[in-house]
């Protein structure tokens, strides 16, 4: 419904924003921050925060792109390589969260910012400056793109691939909160995790595996960034982990765990892909994204209360 | 303890004594439950109930005395290996999740599924058919199956947990409090179904601090105290006064204590799963 309302504005003030051309940039804007929003809106319903989503992406895509460049393999090897690293990043946040019973908001802070400190020194320490060398001329690199940023035309409009990505990964991951007794642990570990426990639910292995999943996508849209751009900023990725956890807000999760949707949190990156491209297209100013982000989200969430509050009265 | 009668205790403990560091929660506990018997396990916050509980449901284990089940001498690692021997425990949160729907919760932990692994997924329609079937046999009118469990009532929820045990194999039920975060009306439904869980010939270990509620179903009372057993006999040999007599300890400080906490708000399990759940 948000969706809709956002769509329609924009493309009632801008001509642009009508265009093929237009489509195509909301639709990849929307992908690489709904492919996210895929593996953070699993673990908000599993009832945990991932704050070092955001940089985790650019510690993947720096990974492999210095892995594969320092030892000269293909750069497949660094793709998994990198996937090793992002696995062992979301296993290590999960055993953490799990062992220590502390909240994964302070156990994700540290990880974010030990994350972002590492990027930046590794990174210098590695290649002698803040960005990883080019590695568009190496073995493998044009099979790798093909899988994880090229692109192709349907009809009138270009399609990236990771849009087709993003439909597979929330297709899967409404799968399986729906129709997989996997799902059913999700819910139940965000929504009362002692009950789980008391019933035989595996909620410590779900809450890992969750973890995982989201190094897993953060791995994805490193590779995506990294086969894109042939080379990685270290610095980037900071403020991404909070637009994430928005996205799946305004999707309807709940921040306490227990409640939300896959699709929902892919209308929430939709959202964020229209307003970022829309403001653009509409000729306001870029620097307003923020501003426009936050009034949805405060939006959202007035909604969801209203509902809650009347679901509640019945 | 009575060996009279002919059945076997399905649980049986000796002696059991637990400790956590130095401190004793539980010395020298002997308690039994037969098949369609109801025992009673009464006491103060504190006397060891809670400790006792754990012990049987696997949640913690004993450290002196031996635990058996159908005479066979146990000790549980996990939930899971209680309930496998068929010891389901409901516990005074419920053991549900809130905002899954009723026939999700039904299922929480032992879903029906088909297909082959990564293809396996769950039969929803055959859940949500026997979920409904199940409350409706016992007397539960769930409008809608698919609604979360939050908008059920508090009785509602102790029998949907307590329908859910007895589905999946339970052949001893343990109830943590069952009654005492409801009115009155609510508490009659919730102990006329554990009558009938005792006709349909399964033992029922009942905790309670409330005498009244206990005395009306149940067969054998046990009343701890500081973490002994302070009185065990059968219902035969004691009336409600004694009962309550032994749980007040004499003092008229503890009736007041149980009016006192009669006056709770009814709302309090909700507020307590909330705080706990973060």
């Amino acid at each position: 419904m948000g969706a809709v309302a956002v769509f329609v504005l924009f493309f009632v003030i801008s001509d642009t924003f009508r265009s093929a051309d237009a489509i195509t940039t909301v639709l990849y804007a929307s992908s690489t921050i709904g492919i996210m929003a895929v593996g953070v809106s699993l673990l908000m319903i599993g009832g945990e925060f991932d704050l070092s989503a955001g940089v985790g992406v650019i510690t993947s895509a720096l990974a492999a792109g210095m892995f594969a460049f320092q030892f000269s393999t293909n750069v497949w090897v660094g793709v998994v390589f990198a996937l090793a690293v992002s696995l062992t990043i979301g296993y290590i946040n999960g055993l953490l969260v799990i062992k220590t019973k502390l909240p994964s908001f302070l156990i994700t802070l540290s990880m974010f910012m030990m994350l972002q400190g590492l990027n930046l020194a590794v990174t210098r320490a590695v290649t002698g400056s803040v960005s990883t060398q080019s590695i568009s001329n190496m073995d493998g690199f044009s099979s790798a793109q093909s899988v994880f940023a090229t692109s192709f035309t349907l009809g009138p409009i270009s399609v990236r691939i990771t849009v087709l990505w993003w439909i597979v990964f929330v297709a899967l991951a409404t799968w399986v909160l729906l129709r997989s007794r996997v799902g059913n642990w999700i819910y139940a570990a965000g929504g009362n995790a002692d009950a789980a426990r008391a019933v035989g639910v595996p909620v410590n292995y779900t809450k890992i595996g969750l973890f995982m999943t989201v190094g897993f996508m953060a791995w994805f849209v490193g590779m995506h960034q990294l086969f894109r751009f042939n080379t990685v900023q270290s610095g980037e990725g900071v403020g991404m982990e909070l637009l994430y956890i928005a996205a799946c807000v305004i999707g309807g999760c709940a921040l306490m765990g227990g409640w939300g949707t896959a699709i929902g949190a892919a209308i929430g990156a939709f959202i964020f892909g229209m307003a970022k491209m829309g403001i653009v297209y509409a000729g306001w100013n870029a620097d307003l994204f923020m501003f426009f982000i936050g009034a949805t989200l405060l939006l959202a969430t007035l909604l969801n209360l209203w509902v809650r509050l009347r679901t509640a009265r019945r | 303890m009575s060996d009279n009668d002919p059945s076997s205790p399905l649980v049986e403990l000796a002696g059991v004594g637990k400790n956590f560091g130095n401190i004793i929660a539980l010395s020298d506990v002997s308690f039994a439950v037969r098949p369609a018997e109801v025992s009673c396990i009464l006491g103060d916050n504190g006397a060891g109930k809670s400790t006792l509980i754990k012990i049987i449901s696997g949640l913690h284990q004993h450290s002196t005395g031996s635990y058996r089940v159908d005479g066979e001498p146990v000790k549980f690692t996990s939930p899971r290996d209680a309930l496998d021997r068929g010891i389901a425990t409901v516990y005074q949160d419920l053991a549900l999740v809130p905002l899954m729907p009723v026939w999700r919760n039904f299922f929480l932990g032992s879903e029906l599924t088909s297909g082959v692994w990564p293809f396996r997924q769950i039969r929803a329609e055959e859940m949500r058919a026997t979920a409904d079937a199940e409350l409706k046999a016992m007397g539960i009118e769930v409008p809608d199956i698919n609604q979360p469990v939050n908008t059920l009532s508090g009785g509602q929820r102790q029998v949907l947990a307590i329908a859910r045990a007895i589905h999946f194999g339970a052949r001893v039920l343990i109830l943590d409090e069952p009654t005492a975060a409801l009115g009155v009306k609510q508490a009659g439904v919730v102990l006329k179904y554990i009558s009938s869980a005792r006709e349909a010939g399964l033992g029922v270990i009942l905790i309670s601090h409330n005498p009244h509620h206990a005395y009306l179903v149940g067969d054998h009372f046990t009343v701890l105290k500081q973490g002994t057993v302070d009185l065990s006999a059968p219902r035969s040999e004691l009336a409600l006064d004694e009962l309550t007599h032994y749980m007040a300890g004499g003092a008229e400080l503890e009736t007041l204590q149980h009016e006192l906490r009669r006056m709770d708000p009814p709302d309090v399990g909700a507020v307590h799963e909330l705080s706990e759940s973060r």
